[in-house]
C-alpha cells in the first residue's frame, strides 16, 4: 500500500566510469540488491533492500560504489524525527514489535569519552614498557582474604578456582545460533591463541570446540539450551546469564529458521523449531534461588571451575550486584545498554538499562563500602570500543572486560545492526551455509588475535606513561581518571575528580 | 586557596635514612641527625621526620601516644576520649627546643597509656585491634587533633621543616633508640603539614618512604574496606596500613610482605623452582590489590626490627652498610659514610628484595 | 617450489581471482582500464556446481604433459614454473588437448596462454591470491 512506503535510507551510489560489470557486489549480496541488466549492459541496484552492510563495498575490485544515506527527507521536526515517522509507518502497517540488533546506537552520553587519563611527569617516571616488564595478566575469583598454614609454617594455597588471563580482555556470549559456525571457530581460536576465554552463550557447545574447552566459559541461561554435564565440565568456567545489557528484563528468541541439524543438536531442541529463552530464570524468583543454582553448579563440577553470574546494568545494579556477590559467585560481568545483540524489541534495546561506565563505577565502589570487593572479580562489557575504553574500565575498577562488537567487527562485521535477518554477508550472524563459509576462521582467527594483541600493547603504552607496570595496581585506580563536561553528580557517580583538580 | 594534606594528594620526592643496632645498642639521635643532614638537598624543608626504638625502657608497656593538637578543643575532646578508654600513667608535652626554622608549630603531647580493661574486654577484640581501631577513629573523626604516634617503647618525632632542624627542635639528643629511621620530604605543591611529614606510624610500625608510587588509589580504595582511613592521602599511609594489614592483621612475615607490595615480574617468578613459583604465584594473586608500583625506596620500622625495600624496578635509590653489628640505611652512600666512614661491607640491594634486619640474641635477650 | 592452490571450502564463487587475473596480466595500470567493456579471458577459471566452486589453474606439474607434448619447445619448466615462450609456439593447441585441467587457452595476444604465477608481469605474484577474499587461493610451499 501507497501508505507503507518508505524511501529507502540507504542508496547505492555506482560509478559507472569504474564499474566493470565483475559481478562480483551481485554474488555477494545475499540481500539481492544488485543486478546485471543484460538490455542496458549495466550493473542496477535496488536499495530499498540495501543495508549498508558495505560487502559489496569492501569486494568491489575498482572502488566503483559507495553506499550513502539518503537525503530523502520528511519535512523537518525535532520531534517527529524521520525515525520516530518512519517505525509508526511500520508498527501501523504489520502491528508488530520492532526488532533491532547489535548495541544501543542513540546518542546518549558516552562517558569513556568524557574521561581522561593521567601520565607521569617529574615527581615520578613514567616507564618504558620496550626496555621493562610491562605485565597485563590478570586473575579472575574470589579472594581468600586470609592465609593459612600448614604445621612446618608454609603458606597452604587456599585460593578458590581462579581464571588466568594473558590479556585482561575476553570474548563475551554469542551464542552458536546467533552467530555462525565459523564466527565461533575463529572466537575460540583466538581465545587459546592469546590465553584467554570466549563465551559459549545460550546455545550450548558445538562437539566440534570440546577441544578448545580450557579456554571456554560455558554458559547456563534461563531456557538451559544445550546444557548437560559433559558441558559443564567442558569449560574453564559456567556464567549464569541472568540478564544482557541491549534488552534488559527479557530473553532471547532464535528463530526456528536458523535451528538447523547442527544447531539442533547442540540446543538439544527439535530442528526448526524456535528457541525462546524465558525472560527469568524460572527456578530463580530471588536473590537466594540465584544461590542454589551457583551451589548446584559448583557442586556438578566438583567445586573445580568459577562460577559467574552475568547481569545487566540496570537502575538498581549495585544492590543487585552486592546480592551476587554474597550467592557464591566468584566473577559478576555486568553488560552495559550498549552491549549487541543478534535481536532485540528496538524499544527495550533503545530504551531499558544504564550506561557501564556508571553501573561499574557504582558496583565496584558498593562492593568496597561493604568490604566484599575481593570476594569477586568483577568484568565489564557492553561497548569497550578500544584500548583507552579497556584502561579507563579498569582504573574505575574492573579486573578485566569483555567485548563482543569489537571481535565481530574484527571479523568484518559492518554494524549493519541487520543480525536478525540471518542475511549476514559477513557470515558472521547467519546460519546459511553459503554465507558462514565467507568467513574463514583461519583469517578470522588472525584477526581477532592482532586487535586484542594491539590493545593489549596499547593499554601497556598508556599504563607505562602512567608509570604503573602491572595491571592489579592500575584496577580501581580512580586518581588516574579525570573528567571531562560531566556535572558533579557524575563525577560522584564514577567516583573522579574533574580535570583540572 | 591551597588545599592542606588530606584534601588534596600532594607528590612528594625525598631522604630517607635509618641505623640498626643488631645486638640492642642504643644511640642518642645525633647521629641520624647527622647522616640526613648531609642529604639536605634531597628536601625542601617541608617536612621531616624521626622514629626512634626502644626509646622508653620505663614505659615499655604502655603505648605511647604521641597527638599533634591545633586548638585547646580538639585537646580536650581527645584527651576525653583517651581517658574513656584509656588508663594514662603518664602524660606531658612533647620537650622541644625552639628553632629559627621551625614555626607554626601545633600542640604536641605525649600520653603512656594501656587499654581500659574493662573497655578492651567488651570490646572482644585484640588489644592491638583495639588501641588501631582508636587511632584510626580519632585521626578521622576529631579535626584538630592528629595521633601520629601509638606504638609500644617506640616514638614518632616529626614536623614541618628540614629533618636536621627538626631533630633539633625534638632534642633528640635526650633519646636512646637500638633503631632510627629518619625523613627528609620534599613535597611539591604545599606550605606542608606537619601530620603529613614521615614518618608515618600506626601501633609499633613506622614507615619512611622516598618516592611517589602510582598504584596508590589501587591500594587505598582497597586497604579503605578494611577498616583504614586514608584521611593523609599519602603513599606513606597507605603503605604502613598495608603492612600492618599484611602482617598485624593476617599474619604475614616480613619477606612475604616484601613478595606481595614488591612482588616479583611474572616472568621472574616462571623461572622459579615448583614449590616457590607456586607460592610467589600465590601471594601476587592473592593479594594482588596490594602490589606497590611507581618508584619508592622504604624503612619499615616495628620492635626488634627494620625492613629495607625498593620498587621492584628500583626507581628509587638506596644503599645497605654495615659494620659490625650495626646496619644503616640511607638514600644515598654519602649519608652512612658520613657517620661510619669505614664498612665492613656496603651494597645496593635489587629492587623488590627485602633487606630485613632484626635484633640479634645479644640484642633480644 | 611455492604453488598456487585452492581450497574449495573457502571459495565463494565471488569470481574475484578471474578479474584480477585478466587485469594482471593486461599490462595496463588500472583495472578499469583494463577490463572496462571488454571481455575478460582470464588463466584461472571459477568453476561451480550445486553450490560448491573452486578456482581451476595451471597447477605447475611437476611430469607436465602439456610440456611433454610441446612440439617446438615453446614450454619450459623454468624454476619448477611452467612458462611459456610465445616466440616458439606455433599455435598448434597440443598442449590445450593434454592438459587433463584445462588450463591452457587460447589467446588473443600469442597463441595461448596460462598462468605464470604472475611472475612476467609487473606483480610478481599471484595477484589472484592477493585478490580473494577468503584465503581460498593461498601461494605456498607445501
Amino acid at each position: 500500500m501507497a501508505i507503507d512506503f518508505l524511501y529507502p535510507q540507504y542508496e547505492v551510489v555506482r560509478n559507472y566510469d569504474r564499474c566493470i560489470a565483475c559481478r562480483a557486489c551481485e554474488r555477494q549480496c545475499a540481500n539481492e540488491v544488485h543486478f546485471y541488466d543484460p538490455e542496458f549492459q549495466k550493473m542496477m541496484a535496488d536499495e530499498s533492500k540495501c543495508v549498508a552492510c558495505h560487502r559489496c563495498v569492501s569486494l568491489c575490485p575498482t572502488r566503483a560504489l559507495k553506499i550513502v544515506k539518503t537525503d530523502h527527507t520528511f519535512k523537518a521536526n525535532a520531534n517527529w524525527t524521520g525515525k520516530a515517522i518512519s517505525e509508526v509507518y511500520r508498527q501501523a502497517g504489520t502491528g508488530g514489535v520492532l526488532l533491532s540488533s547489535m548495541g544501543n546506537p542513540e546518542p546518549y552520553p558516552i562517558y569513556w569519552d568524557k574521561m581522561l587519563i593521567n601520565a607521569s611527569q617529574v615527581t615520578n617516571p613514567s616507564i618504558d614498557p620496550l626496555r621493562e616488564p610491562m605485565e597485563t595478566r590478570t586473575f579472575l575469583g574470589k579472594k581468600p582474604g586470609k592465609v593459612e598454614r600448614d604445621r612446618d609454617g608454609r603458606l597452604v594455597p587456599n585460593l578458590s578456582p581462579q581464571l588466568e588471563l594473558n590479556v585482561p580482555v575476553m570474548f563475551s556470549a554469542m551464542s552458536y545460533g546467533s552467530i555462525s559456525y565459523n564466527a565461533h571457530a575463529s572466537l575460540a581460536r583466538a581465545a587459546c591463541a592469546l590465553g584467554t576465554y570466549y563465551n559459549t552463550g545460550e546455545g550450548g557447545l558445538h562437539q566440534d570446540f570440546y577441544q578448545y574447552g580450557p579456554h571456554t566459559i560455558v554458559q547456563v541461561a534461563s531456557g538451559r539450551f544445550g546444557v548437560h554435564k559433559e558441558y559443564l565440565e567442558a569449560g574453564a568456567a559456567i556464567e549464569i546469564k541472568m540478564g544482557q545489557g541491549a534488552k534488559p528484563g527479557i530473553g532471547g528468541h532464535l528463530p526456528g529458521h536458523k535451528v538447523g541439524p547442527d544447531i539442533s543438536r547442540t540446543r538439544m531442541i527439535p530442528e526448526g523449531t524456535d528457541a525462546i529463552s524465558p525472560a527469568p530464570h524460572h527456578d530463580i524468583y530471588s536473590i537466594e534461588d540465584l544461590r542454589q543454582l551457583v551451589f548446584s553448579l559448583k557442586e556438578a563440577t566438583a567445586y573445580k571451575k568459577p562460577v559467574m553470574v552475568k547481569i545487566a546494568a540496570v537502575h538498581n545494579v549495585a544492590a543487585i550486584a552486592s546480592g551476587v556477590a554474597r550467592s557464591g559467585a566468584d566473577i559478576i560481568c555486568i553488560d552495559g545498554y550498549r552491549g549487541g545483540t543478534g535481536a532485540a524489541p528496538t524499544r527495550i534495546r533503545d530504551n531499558v538499562g544504564i550506561p557501564i561506565e556508571l553501573a561499574l563505577a557504582a558496583v565496584d565502589q558498593r562492593l568496597r563500602d561493604e568490604g566484599i570487593r575481593d570476594q569477586v572479580s568483577v568484568v565489564v562489557g557492553g561497548s569497550i570500543r578500544n584500548s583507552a575504553d579497556l584502561l579507563k574500565a579498569i582504573a574505575l575498577g574492573a579486573d578485566a572486560c569483555y567485548i563482543a562488537t569489537a571481535a565481530l567487527l574484527a571479523l568484518g562485521c559492518h554494524l549493519c545492526r541487520s543480525c536478525q535477518t540471518g542475511k549476514c554477508n559477513w557470515g558472521i550472524a547467519t546460519q546459511r551455509p553459503e554465507l558462514v563459509k565467507r568467513l574463514n576462521p583461519e583469517i578470522g582467527a588472525q584477526r581477532l588475535i592482532n586487535l586484542v594483541t594491539a590493545w593489549d600493547h596499547e593499554l601497556k603504552e598508556m599504563m607505562g606513561g602512567m608509570g604503573i607496570n602491572s595491571i592489579e595496581a592500575l584496577r580501581g585506580n580512580r586518581l588516574m581518571l579525570r573528567g571531562i563536561g560531566l556535572t558533579q553528580k557524575e563525577l560522584d557517580i564514577l567516583g573522579i575528580k574533574h580535570a583540572g583538580e | 586557596m591551597l588545599q592542606k594534606e588530606g584534601q588534596i594528594r600532594i607528590p612528594a620526592g625525598c631522604a630517607i635514612s635509618g641505623i640498626f643496632h643488631r645486638d640492642g645498642a642504643r644511640e642518642n639521635g645525633a647521629r641520624i641527625i647527622e647522616s640526613i643532614r648531609t642529604m639536605h638537598d634531597r628536601s625542601n624543608g617541608l617536612g621531616g621526620g624521626f622514629a626512634g626504638y626502644g626509646i622508653y625502657p620505663e614505659y615499655a608497656d604502655y603505648y605511647a601516644f604521641h597527638v599533634f593538637y591545633d586548638t585547646q578543643a580538639a585537646k580536650d575532646a581527645c584527651e576525653q576520649a583517651l581517658e574513656r578508654h584509656f588508663d594514662i600513667v603518664d602524660l606531658s608535652r612533647i620537650p622541644t627546643r625552639r628553632h629559627p626554622r621551625i614555626t607554626d608549630e601545633p600542640m604536641i603531647w605525649r600520653y603512656f597509656a594501656t587499654p581500659l580493661q574493662t573497655k578492651l574486654a567488651s570490646s572482644q577484640l585484640d588489644e592491638r585491634e583495639f588501641v588501631s581501631r582508636f587511632v584510626i577513629r580519632i585521626n578521622h573523626t576529631l579535626e584538630g587533633a592528629y595521633i601520629f604516634s601509638s606504638g609500644k617503647n617506640m616514638g614518632v618525632f616529626k614536623a614541618n621543616g628540614f629533618p636536621e632542624d627538626v631533630g633539633e627542635y625534638y632534642m633528640l639528643e635526650n633519646y636512646e633508640a637500638y633503631s632510627w629511621t629518619c625523613h627528609g620530604r620534599y613535597p611539591t605543591n604545599t606550605p606542608g603539614w606537619w601530620g603529613g611529614a614521615h614518618p608515618f606510624a600506626l601501633l609499633d610500625t613506622s614507615v619512611v618512604h622516598n618516592g611517589e608510587i602510582s598504584s596508590y588509589d589501587a591500594n587505598r580504595r582497597f586497604i579503605e574496606m578494611f577498616g583504614y582511613s586514608c584521611d593523609l592521602l599519602t603513599d606513606t599511609e597507605v603503605i604502613t596500613y598495608i603492612v600492618d594489614y599484611l602482617g598485624r592483621k593476617l599474619g604475614l612475615t616480613y619477606p612475604e610482605i616484601a613478595n606481595v607490595i614488591a612482588a616479583p615480574f611474572w616472568s621472574t617468578i616462571e623461572k622459579q623452582p615448583p614449590e616457590e613459583r607456586e607460592r610467589l604465584t600465590y601471594l601476587r594473586n592473592a593479594f594482588a590489590s596490594l602490589l606497590v608500583t611507581g618508584p619508592f625506596s622504604i624503612l619499615v620500622g616495628f620492635t626488634g626490627g627494620l625492613m629495607a625495600l625498593n620498587d621492584r624496578l628500583k626507581l628509587r635509590s638506596m644503599v645497605v652498610g654495615e659494620k659490625d653489628d650495626t646496619v644503616y640505611i640511607a638514600s644515598e652512600e654519602c649519608a652512612v659514610r658520613v657517620i661510619a666512614p669505614a664498612l665492613d661491607r656496603i651494597w645496593t640491594p635489587r629492587g623488590g628484595e627485602p633487606v630485613i634486619v632484626r635484633l640479634n640474641e645479644r640484642g633480644n635477650p | 617450489m611455492k604453488r598456487i592452490y585452492v581450497n574449495e571450502k573457502w571459495c565463494l564463487g565471488c569470481h574475484l581471482c578471474e578479474y584480477y587475473c585478466a587485469f594482471a596480466n593486461s599490462g595496463k595500470s588500472s583495472m578499469v582500464k583494463a577490463l572496462k567493456d571488454h571481455k575478460i579471458a582470464p588463466r584461472i577459471r571459477i568453476e561451480e556446481r550445486d553450490g560448491i566452486s573452486f578456482a581451476v589453474n595451471c597447477r605447475h606439474c611437476t611430469d607436465p604433459l602439456c610440456v611433454k607434448g610441446c612440439i617446438s619447445g615453446a614450454l619450459t619448466i623454468v624454476d619448477g614454473a611452467v612458462q611459456i615462450d610465445s616466440d616458439k609456439c606455433v599455435g598448434c593447441y597440443t598442449c590445450i588437448l593434454s592438459c587433463p585441467y584445462g588450463a591452457l587457452s587460447t589467446s588473443n595476444e600469442g597463441a595461448i596462454q596460462k598462468c605464470e604465477l604472475c611472475m612476467k608481469n609487473a606483480f610478481g605474484q599471484p595477484l589472484c591470491v592477493q585478490g580473494c577474499p577468503n584465503k581460498a587461493i593461498v601461494y605456498e610451499e607445501r
